[in-house]
């Protein structure tokens, strides 16, 4: 596991190594997040919502 | 064979791909176009992405159009290719190359204003559906029973931020059973399908709580699915058909970047690996 911050509540967040960006994490503090690569380390970014032109 | 697989959201399917695709001896490159770019006439070299085949398997409708227009650009092979693509999100297009080629739609009237609209819709008759140009999973999808009410819903499609929110699209109000068909085209083949059951809700979609159940695919279903294939193109697609109690099959829309995980659950089809061998075989050619 890799431990990663919560860019909204701080707290630590452990998401599998073999994570990808793109990947979606559901944080206890009821934020969504995104993983993505952060100069070549995995990292966390609150997930872009749902969008008009989004699904099928 | 090298797979790209272009994506902005790591839904199940996604992940599928590459996991099938490793199981396969494939080699699985994720391409996340969140993180992407592209630069036109600036020396740069995107030589650097070796993949046979790239699977859009983008969420946004925006996005996966861009990238299979960049990719097919630096001439990889794209499934979808950006003008299948544009012909399945653009649903004007799909109904008019789908009756231009004789195949049986709901009947649609499109107008640019609501008072003409309005007078369309008395002829195809009240109950009357009204749906966005572009969108998808059932979204800003409402069935107007009178002229009062979709008045009142032309009149908010207005207020959205839909570049087509002044081009009014209304359909007749299928008689369907409380389901619909969502068969999927890989290649030439139509192997795999589900029903989409919803006995609350007269939409049909996954999304919006309808059950998937398997569906059994006769020859008139496929035929029909591989036509559709031939006028819209592309490889990998999801057509959704009605069921109407006069005119039988009728093609409501096209996807071209289907989502299949409940397919997979209820006909326990591997569509991902069979999605993979199609593209080696294809590749192949």
């Amino acid at each position: 596991m890799v431990l990663l911050k919560c860019p909204i509540c701080g707290n630590d967040v452990n998401v599998p190594d073999d994570s990808l960006p793109g990947e979606i994490v559901e944080h206890e503090c009821g934020a969504q997040l995104e993983v993505f690569n952060s100069n070549g380390k995995l990292a966390l970014r609150l997930a872009e919502q749902v969008g008009e032109d989004w699904g099928e | 064979m090298i797979i790209g697989v272009s994506y902005d959201l790591l839904r199940w399917e996604e992940k599928d791909i590459i996991t099938e695709a490793k199981k396969s001896g494939f080699k699985a490159i994720p391409i996340f176009t969140k993180d992407f770019y592209s630069a036109i006439g600036v020396g740069e070299n995107y030589s650097e992405l070796e993949a046979d085949v790239i699977i859009q398997r983008n969420t946004s409708h925006a996005r996966a159009l861009t990238t299979s227009l960049i990719f097919e650009g630096w001439n990889y092979n794209v499934v979808n290719d950006a003008t299948s693509l544009f012909k399945c999100g653009n649903k004007l297009y799909t109904l008019s190359l789908l009756a231009k080629h004789n195949i049986k739609t709901p009947r649609t009237i499109v107008t640019f204003s609501k008072d003409k609209a309005v007078d369309l819709a008395k002829k195809i008759g009240f109950p009357a559906v009204i749906k966005p140009i572009e969108g998808s999973w059932g979204r800003m999808v409402a069935k107007a029973v009178d002229e009062d009410i979709l008045y009142s819903f032309l009149e908010y499609q207005e207020y959205t931020t839909s570049q087509f929110r002044q081009i009014y699209l209304v359909q007749e109000f299928v008689k369907k059973p409380n389901r619909d068909i969502r068969i999927f085209v890989m290649g030439d083949e139509a192997p795999v399908g589900i029903y989409r059951v919803n006995e609350r809700n007269w939409k049909t979609n996954t999304a919006l709580g309808a059950r998937a159940l398997p569906l059994k695919i006769d020859d008139e279903l496929r035929d029909l699915a591989l036509k559709v294939r031939d006028i819209m193109g592309g490889f990998f697609l999801g057509i959704d058909i009605f069921e109407d109690p006069e005119r039988g099959y009728l093609v409501n829309e096209v996807n071209g970047v289907p989502e299949y995980k409940n397919t997979v659950r209820v006909n326990n089809f591997n569509v991902s690996s069979y999605l993979l061998n199609k593209l080696r075989e294809w590749i192949k050619k």
